[in-house]
C-alpha cells in the first residue's frame, strides 16, 4: 500500500516505506533514528524540527515523507564531518549559546541554510531568519553573537 | 567499576575488586539551620564522589542539567578541590539508582548547597591521595604538590605518582561533614574561570539524549485522553472503534484512559477514534475576573510588622496608594514533558523529563504500589524546565502504562497537554500603601500580596513603619473544595513569586521617587544602608552611564533592584515607547549582579542574559488566557515567548566579591524584568503601567490616564 521514497539523509541513500503524508519527524525520529531533530509545538510555531531540504530550512513536522522524495535531507547529525564541527557548532560552543540545547538543532540549521544563501548577511538579516525560532532559556543574544560571527568570517562556510 | 555504577553503596563499594577512593558527605543539620526558609531545604544533602582504580573521577548528583550549566559547574568545583582537569571528570546526574538522595533541581540551589557538599568531598579526598601520595614516596605531606591528577615532590619533579596509581587495590570510604578545607578563592584555578559547557558538544552535534530520544525495543508510545477542562469529570466513553485498529492497544484503569501503538502517530490517530463525553463545570473565573478573585479568596496572612504604622501613615505627608496584577505564565520548555517506563522483575525504570528524580521515584512507587527501591528514575538531559518540570504527571503515567500493558510505554506531551497540565506561574494582585515624610523619605508601608507569595516582599530599603501580608501563595489541591484560590495547577516558575512582587515593590519605590522629585536611584540609596546593595547598584550606574534626574525624564531609563536566591541584582534599562501602537522596544539593559564567588563567569552572565530575557515573556506579553478550567492558549500561535527582535543588546556586570561563597545565579535576575522596564516606560511617558505583561494596549491605556489626570477639570 506505501510505496516506498527514497531520499537522502546526511548524504546516505534511504528508502522508507510509509504513507508519503507521514510527518518527515515522525520518520526521521521514527524510521531513521534520527532524533536531533526535536518535537516542539507540531505546528511549525517553535523551530526546534528544522532540518535542511535541499539546502533549504524546513520545518519537520509539517513537510511530509513524500515532500521529500528524490532530494537531500540534512540533520544535525550530519551538520560535522566526522569529528570537526562545521563552524557554526563551534561558534554555538565558543559563544555559549547553548543552555538547554533544546532548540539548537533547529537554530544551526535554520543558520546554516542563512549562511548557504548568503555569505556575510547583517545582524538584521540573522534576527529575521531567526525570528521564527523559540528559545526559552533566553540565550538569543549569544545565539546571534554566534551566527553573526560566523557570518563575517572570510570565505565561504561549507 | 560497573557494579560502582549499578549502586554505589558503602558496603558494595568495598566489594570492589579494582578498588577507588570513595567520598560521602553529609552535610550537619546545624549548617543547614543556618540558612535561610530552612524548611525549604532537603535535610539529607550528601553528595558522592569515587576515584576509579584508573584514576577517572566520577562525581554521582541527584541534581539534574536542564540548560542553567551545573554539570559543568559542578565539575569545576570538583576538579579545583581534587586538583584534576575537568575534562578527567565524569558527571552522573539524577539517576536515583546510583547517586544520593536529593530534592530536586530548583531554587537556585544547586550552587549554594550542593556545591560545598560536593567541594567537601573533592577536597577530603585530595587529602586522601596526599596521605597516600606520602607514604608511597617516602615525604612528609607538606612537601607534596597535586596538579592535574598527578601529585609531584616539591622540589623533586621526576618523583611523582598519579591518583590512578594511588586509588588501585585501595578501598577507602570516607565520610566527611563540613569540616573540610576548601580552597581560598585567592587560590582558585579552576573555579573562577569561564570554561565552555562540557555538554555543549552533544549538544550542538545531536548527539545528546533528552528523554523522548530514548529507544527501548517494543516500545509502544502512549495516548491519553484528556478532559476539555480542569474539573471536567467522564461522563460516557466508547474505545470500542479506537481498540479495532490494527497494533492499537487501548488501558483503560480509573481515570486513565490511554492507547498505545508501537508508532507514535498512529497512537494519537488512534485516540482521536476514543469517543467520550465530559462534564464541564459552569466557569467561575477567567482572564479578566481572576483579579477580584484572588482578592475575594486569597486569605491575607501578616508576615511582617515593624514600627508604628498607624501612626506613621497618620503623620506622612504623601499617600500613595496602588494596584498591581499580573495573570497566569506558562513555563513553557521547548521540550514537553516525556518519560519512558519499562518493568522488568519487578522493578520499574523511567527515564524522565524531571527536575525532581528523587521525589518522582516517590510518587511513581506509590502509584504502581512498589517499594521506592523498586523504581529507578533516569534523568537524561533536560529541555528546560525553568520549576515546571517537577509534577511529573507523565512519569507516573508511563510506569502505570507499562504496569499495565507489560510493555515498555513512552508518554510525550504534545504541545497542547504541555499547557493543560502545566503547573503555571500564579495570577496575583499586589496592593500597597505606602507614604513619604516631610523629610522626603519613606514614612511607611503597608504590602499585600493574593496568589502568589512572600518571595521578593523583604524589603532592602530602610523603612520605619512596615507591614507585609501574603494570602494563599502557591496553594492548589484538587481535593480541597471551593473557595480553591486558582482554577487549575500553580506551581514554582522561575524565582516564584518573586518576578510578581519585584515588579510591585520596585515600581512602588519609582513612584514615590517621583514624586519626591528625587533621581530613582538617588532615592533608592537615600533608603539604602545594605553595602552589597549599594555597590551593587553603584555597579550598575556606572555600567550603563546612569546620568541623574528626576523621573519622568523623557530618555526612558529605569532602575531595579531586588535580592535574590542569596545574589544582590541591580537592573537599568532603556526603552522607546511607540505613542501610536504603544509598543515597547527594549534598547538595552545592563545587570549588575553580586553572586559572591563566581564558580564560571561566563556560565553566570548566561543565566543573567537568560533570565532578563525570559522576563521579557512576562513583562511584555505572556498571560495564558483561560476560561474556568478551560486552558485557552494552548500552542505558541496564540501564545507568545520573547524572540528574537525582542532582545535588546544586555551587558551582564558581576560585581566582585569573594567574601562569601557561590550564591544562586538561575533565577536572579529575572526578578528585575518587568521592574526595570516599567521604571522605564515611566520615564519615557509619565505613566505608569499597573498590570502585567505590559501590553501595547494597557500602555495606552496608561498614557490615556495619565493625560486625564494631567489634564485640568
Amino acid at each position: 500500500m506505501n510505496a516506498p521514497v527514497s531520499f537522502r539523509v546526511n548524504g546516505r541513500p534511504t528508502t522508507v516505506s510509509a504513507d508519503a503524508g507521514r510527518p518527515l519527524l515522525s520518520v526521521l525520529r521514527g524510521e531513521l533514528g534520527l532524533t536531533g531533530a526535536k518535537y516542539g509545538c507540531g505546528i511549525g510555531a517553535c523551530g526546534a524540527c528544522t532540518v535542511l531540504v535541499a539546502g533549504k530550512a524546513v520545518r519537520a513536522c509539517r513537510a511530509t515523507l513524500g515532500s521529500v522524495a528524490g532530494k537531500d535531507v540534512t540533520t544535525i547529525e550530519g551538520l560535522a564531518t566526522g569529528a570537526r564541527l562545521h563552524p557554526l557548532q563551534q561558534a554555538f560552543i565558543d559563544y555559549g549559546a547553548v543552555q538547554c540545547g533544546y532548540c539548537t538543532p533547529g537554530m544551526l540549521l535554520a543558520a546554516h541554510a542563512l549562511l548557504h544563501e548568503q555569505t556575510h548577511p547583517s545582524r538584521a538579516t540573522i534576527v529575521a531568519t531567526l525570528e521564527p525560532h523559540l528559545c526559552r532559556c533566553g540565550a538569543h543574544q549569544r545565539i546571534l553573537d554566534a551566527v553573526e560571527a560566523v557570518a563575517r568570517t572570510a570565505g565561504d562556510v561549507p | 567499576m560497573s557494579a560502582v555504577r549499578d549502586e554505589l553503596s558503602r558496603r558494595r563499594f568495598l566489594q570492589l575488586a579494582g578498588g577507588g577512593i570513595a567520598v560521602l558527605v553529609t552535610l550537619e543539620a546545624g549548617w543547614l539551620a543556618a540558612q535561610e526558609h530552612r524548611s525549604a531545604y532537603p535535610t539529607d544533602f550528601n553528595a558522592y564522589l569515587l576515584i576509579g582504580a584508573d584514576g577517572w573521577v566520577t562525581v554521582y548528583s541527584g541534581k539534574i542539567e536542564m540548560g542553567q550549566g551545573v554539570m559543568t559547574s559542578l565539575a569545576q568545583m570538583a576538579a579545583e578541590e581534587l586538583a584534576v582537569d575537568v575534562a578527567s571528570i565524569d558527571m552522573v546526574l539524577g539517576d536515583t539508582d546510583r547517586c544520593p538522595t536529593d530534592m530536586g533541581t530548583f531554587g537556585s540551589l544547586t550552587t549554594r548547597m550542593f556545591g560545598p557538599a560536593l567541594r567537601a568531598a573533592a577536597a577530603d579526598a585530595r587529602s586522601v591521595l596526599l596521605e597516600l601520595a606520602a607514604e608511597r614516596l617516602g615525604v612528609p605531606k607538606e612537601r607534596l604538590i597535586a596538579s592535574r591528577g598527578v601529585v609531584t615532590v616539591s622540589g623533586a619533579e621526576s618523583r611523582h605518582v598519579s591518583y590512578g596509581e594511588l586509588s588501585r587495590g585501595q578501598h577507602i570510604v570516607r565520610t566527611v561533614g563540613e569540616a573540610a578545607v576548601l580552597k581560598a578563592a585567592k587560590d582558585f584555578e579552576v573555579m573562577g574561570r569561564s570554561l565552555a559547557r562540557v555538554d555543549a558538544r552533544d549538544k550542538v552535534t545531536g548527539a545528546a539524549k533528552y528523554t523522548a530520544d530514548v529507544r527501548l525495543p517494543g516500545l509502544e508510545y502512549a495516548a491519553i485522553l484528556r478532559p476539555p477542562a480542569h474539573g471536567a469529570t467522564l461522563k460516557r466513553l466508547d474505545a470500542s472503534s479506537a481498540a479495532r485498529l490494527p497494533g492499537v492497544t487501548v488501558v483503560q484503569r480509573d481515570e486513565l484512559v490511554a492507547v498505545l501503538h508501537a508508532d507514535a502517530a498512529a497512537a494519537a490517530t488512534a485516540l482521536e477514534r476514543v469517543d467520550a463525553e465530559w462534564t464541564v463545570p459552569e466557569p467561575a473565573v477567567d482572564t479578566e475576573r481572576i483579579a477580584d478573585h484572588l482578592q475575594a479568596v486569597a486569605q491575607p496572612k501578616e508576615s511582617t510588622r515593624r514600627g508604628d504604622l498607624d501612626g506613621a501613615r497618620s503623620r506622612a505627608t504623601r499617600l500613595f496608594e496602588s494596584t498591581y496584577r499580573k495573570g497566569y505564565v506558562a513555563h513553557a520548555p521547548i521540550e514537553t514533558h516525556a518519560a519512558l517506563a519499562q518493568m522488568s522483575n519487578g522493578r520499574v525504570t523511567v527515564w524522565a523529563s524531571t527536575q525532581t528524580p528523587f521525589p518522582t521515584r516517590d510518587r511513581v512507587a506509590k502509584a504502581l504500589g512498589l517499594d521506592p527501591k523498586d523504581v529507578r528514575v533516569i534523568t537524561p538531559y533536560v529541555g528546560g524546565g525553568f520549576g515546571g518540570k517537577s509534577a511529573d504527571r507523565q512519569a507516573v503515567e508511563a510506569a502505570r502504562l507499562a504496569q499495565l500493558s507489560r510493555k515498555p510505554v513512552q508518554v510525550a506531551f504534545s504541545r497542547a497537554e504541555e499547557f493543560f497540565f502545566d503547573a503555571f506561574d500564579p495570577a496575583a494582585v499586589v496592593t500597597i500603601a505606602s507614604g513619604l515624610g516631610p523629610d522626603g523619605r519613606i514614612a511607611f508601608w503597608d504590602y499585600c500580596v493574593y496568589g502568589a507569595g512572600e518571595r521578593g516582599t523583604a524589603h532592602v530599603y530602610e523603612i520605619p513603619a512596615l507591614r507585609i501580608r501574603s494570602g494563599a501563595a502557591m496553594s492548589y489541591d484538587p481535593s480541597v473544595p471551593a473557595p480553591r484560590v486558582h482554577p487549575f495547577a500553580v506551581g514554582p516558575w522561575r524565582a516564584p513569586g518573586a518576578n510578581m512582587n519585584v515588579y510591585a515593590v520596585e515600581s512602588q519605590m519609582d513612584l514615590m521617587a517621583a514624586a519626591a522629585g528625587a533621581d530613582p536611584v538617588e532615592f533608592r540609596l537615600r533608603h539604602l544602608t545594605d553595602q552589597r546593595m549599594r555597590s551593587t547598584l553603584q555597579s550598575a550606574a556606572a555600567a550603563f552611564g546612569w546620568r541623574p534626574a528626576p523621573g519622568p525624564s523623557g530618555r526612558g531609563v529605569g532602575v531595579a533592584c531586588s535580592i535574590d536566591a542569596g545574589s544582590y541584582v541591580a537592573t537599568m534599562a532603556e526603552v522607546a515607547v511607540d505613542a501610536q501602537s504603544g509598543e515597547i522596544l527594549v534598547r538595552r539593559i545592563v545587570c549588575a549582579q553580586d553572586m559572591g564567588v563566581v564558580v564560571n563567569p561566563d556560565g553566570a552572565k548566561m543565566q543573567i542574559e537568560g533570565g532578563l530575557t525570559m522576563g521579557l515573556g512576562y513583562t511584555l506579553a505572556e498571560e495564558l488566557r483561560f476560561r474556568g478550567g478551560e486552558i485557552l492558549d494552548r500552542n505558541f500561535d496564540t501564545y507568545h515567548l520573547p524572540r528574537f527582535s525582542w532582545v535588546p543588546h544586555i551587558e551582564a556586570v558581576l560585581v566582585a566579591n569573594d567574601t562569601i561563597p557561590p550564591q544562586g545565579g538561575g533565577e536572579p535576575s529575572i526578578t528585575t524584568t518587568a521592574a526595570v522596564i516599567a521604571s522605564a516606560v515611566h520615564d519615557a511617558t509619565g505613566a505608569r503601567v499597573l498590570r502585567l505583561p505590559m501590553t501595547p494596549e494597557r500602555v495606552l491605556a496608561a498614557i490615556a490616564a495619565q493625560r486625564a489626570k494631567r489634564a485640568p477639570a
